[in-house]
């Protein structure tokens, strides 16, 4: 299977695919005779009509814009990580873990620790497709989707046969000084789930950019995803830029799944299916056109749509999916973009034909 | 249990477990067959299964012991529709294909839910099916001593047909007119379109089979094994179907080969703790067993296989 680089320029683009998106989620939503301005209005005032909500709002949108970097960065390599749900698994559990086992440790080891310790498991969970890729040529797109279940089972036996007591299916929490969440953001947000991650993914955001455009290592990045063959010829090393493009994205995954461990739901637990952060993660990144700062706004929105979804199924009985259809949307006409610029070249034609009339 | 049973046990089970797989692999071969990567696969089996299951629910009454049977029909045509989502996409709109594939892996589950909701009054998954896809036993085969027991008694009739289909997918592509356009313009598509053959035509051949299969293999999946709808009834076998194309390299015998030595290894998870020796190792082995594998033989075994020459890329007319 071959990737074709993804090339979208502009900000019209995200903009129009957001539009086109909540298009279809309202046709679909009045077909099933359910009132779409009605349900939208409820959806914007349940991701931001009080101060829990944007809480909780920025809440959601921590792991994505971490999740997302990931994607972008292998993606910039030529590299489609469909593995970010079993990368974040994979920090999410060990955080917790280091956090629950080395719980004497002050937190301003523990909290550092915990957080490093997620970035390098995911690392390590991606550096094996890396690896693979690398070596032995194992296209990418299938290792990391059966790296993602030998993940999600994985994890679901360690935590199921080592760091549960009994026959419970969560964790303990973890320390109070391995925790992002703070009494002080909580009173702030009038009890909202909102923790300090946000920094951390913002931190990270400004990173990835400096290391992507002006590092050595982010040029070659870029320049084995445009043409591997000729960065070799120019004397790249591809499979280690291929590695280390692959570590780095899964590092960020990792950090988000830290984050889900130390800061949303402070431990962890039997997942039955693969964490959302993953797949919306590179939602989230494809609406963003693989812009670093474009994936802290459409990380944003994303939150938006989903904490707001919830409030769509409280107040009528219009079940709450509709935000995801409305996702899968957005993400199709991201894809499609050459129809809308075809629209758009074409829409310009008209009107310049009727200004020539006039 | 004596050595018989386990032998007969293991063999429908794999049967059974393989016949998802075995026909929306040859979906996925059709597809990439005429240079249209399909990662939609998974999207498109929660589609068969979902309306599959409707059909059943609501029809058994008419249908009565067809029911079924039909219901794969219904998935297959479902699966059709939605894979046009994908066709024109890919063909017409220039997508990434892999985007467009993930586009259908991320609706399918959220529009299947949202109809669930809404025919079954909020409730996120169906009722059980009656009647489920049955078990038979094959005329005059079965009666063969010892292997007509263990392959032709009770045994899974969809894998039966999931076998036939392969081999007849394997004859239309290697021997037959539409099999060799479909495959030239998956190889060269600026050859096939310089002698007159249409490009885009046979690409939705391609994808429009690979819905109609990957339908009918979602389908399967929901009618003999879950016998009911929900958010966890297709769980990685779209990805599985996949990973048995690429094992039987892009060829419809060898991707029914893989399907069905997945099929053996998911069927392992349920059967081993019946089995002496294997009924030591910790359950949870055999349920990684089947990604295991897919990574392990990835590496060993396939290495650089080669994928059709323009799977993938974007065919554009030149006017």
């Amino acid at each position: 299977m071959r990737i074709k680089k993804i090339r979208i320029g502009g900000i019209m683009i995200p903009l129009v695919s957001v539009f086109l998106g909540l298009l279809v989620g309202a046709v679909i939503m009045m077909l099933s005779h359910f009132n779409p301005i009605q349900n939208y209005i409820n959806l914007f005032v349940g991701a931001l009509g009080s101060p829990n909500a944007i809480g909780e709002v920025l809440r959601a949108a921590t792991p994505l814009m971490l999740t997302a970097l990931g994607f972008s960065v292998a993606n910039s390599a030529g590299f489609f990580n469909v593995g970010l749900a079993g990368q974040a698994l994979a920090g999410w559990l060990a955080s917790v873990w280091f956090a629950l086992t080395f719980s004497h440790l002050p937190g301003i080891i523990l909290l550092p620790g915990s957080i490093i310790i997620g970035a390098l498991a995911g690392a390590f969970w991606s550096g094996i497709a890396g690896f693979l890729r690398a070596y032995f040529g194992a296209s990418e797109v299938i290792t990391t989707i059966m790296l993602n279940y030998i993940s999600l089972y994985g994890t679901n036996a360690i935590v199921k046969g080592s760091m549960v007591k009994s026959d419970a299916d969560s964790t303990p929490l973890i320390p109070a000084q391995a925790r992002l969440r703070t009494p002080f953001l909580e009173q702030l947000t009038q009890n909202s789930t909102f923790h300090w991650g946000i920094i951390i993914s913002i931190l990270m955001v400004l990173l990835v950019w400096f290391l992507m455009k002006k590092t050595t290592l982010g040029f070659e990045i870029r320049a084995v995803g445009m043409n591997e063959d000729a960065s070799r010829y120019a004397g790249m090393s591809s499979k280690k830029t291929i590695i280390s493009a692959m570590l780095i994205s899964g590092a960020l995954a990792g950090l988000g799944g830290a984050m889900e461990g130390l800061g949303n739901f402070q431990n962890i637990f039997v997942n039955t299916v693969l964490p959302d952060i993953g797949f919306d993660g590179m939602s989230v990144s494809l609406l963003a056109t693989g812009n670093p700062i474009g994936i802290i706004f459409s990380a944003l929105l994303f939150g938006i749509l989903k904490i707001g979804g919830l409030n769509i199924s409280i107040n009528s009985t219009t079940p709450s999916e509709i935000v995801n259809i409305v996702i899968a949307s957005v993400i199709f006409f991201v894809g499609a973009n050459y129809i809308i610029r075809y629209w758009g070249a074409k829409m310009k034609l008209t009107r310049k034909n009727k200004v020539g009339d006039a | 249990m004596n050595p018989m049973t386990i032998i007969v046990t293991v063999v429908s089970a794999t049967l059974v477990y393989s016949a998802p797989l075995i026909f929306t692999a040859i979906g996925g071969t059709f597809s990439e067959r005429s240079g249209i990567v399909n990662v939609g696969l998974e999207g498109i089996m929660v589609m068969g299964a979902f309306s599959s299951i409707v059909f059943n629910l609501f029809m058994a009454k008419d249908f009565g012991q067809l029911t079924p049977w039909l219901g794969l029909l219904v998935g297959g045509l479902v699966g059709l529709i939605f894979s046009l989502i994908h066709a024109v996409a890919t063909i017409n709109w220039q997508t990434d294909h892999i985007i467009s594939g993930t586009v259908l892996n991320l609706m399918a589950p959220a529009l299947a839910i949202y109809l669930t909701k809404l025919i079954f009054d909020g409730k996120g998954q169906t009722n059980f099916i009656d009647p489920q896809l049955a078990t038979a036993s094959i005329p005059f085969l079965a009666k063969i001593p010892i292997i007509g027991q263990i392959f032709f008694t009770n045994t899974s009739i969809a894998a039966y047909l999931g076998i036939l289909v392969a081999v007849l997918s394997w004859w239309i592509l290697k021997y037959t007119r539409f099999g060799l356009r479909l495959r030239s313009v998956g190889e060269h598509p600026e050859a096939a379109d310089s002698v007159g053959i249409s490009v885009y035509r046979y690409r939705y051949y391609g994808v429009l089979i690979s819905g109609f299969l990957g339908g009918v293999g979602g389908a399967i999946m929901a009618e003999s094994i879950t016998s009911n709808f929900s958010g966890s009834t297709i769980a990685g076998q779209g990805f599985m179907s996949l990973a048995a194309m690429i094992f039987g390299k892009w060829n419809p015998i060898g991707a029914m080969g893989a399907a069905i030595f997945f099929g053996f290894a998911q069927s392992l998870a349920i059967i081993g703790k019946y089995i002496p020796v294997i009924s030591k190792i910790p359950n949870f082995w055999f349920t990684l067993a089947p990604y295991l594998i897919t990574i392990i033989v990835l590496v060993a075994f396939v290495g650089k296989s080669r994928a059709p020459a323009a799977d993938g890329i974007t065919f554009v007319k030149s006017h």
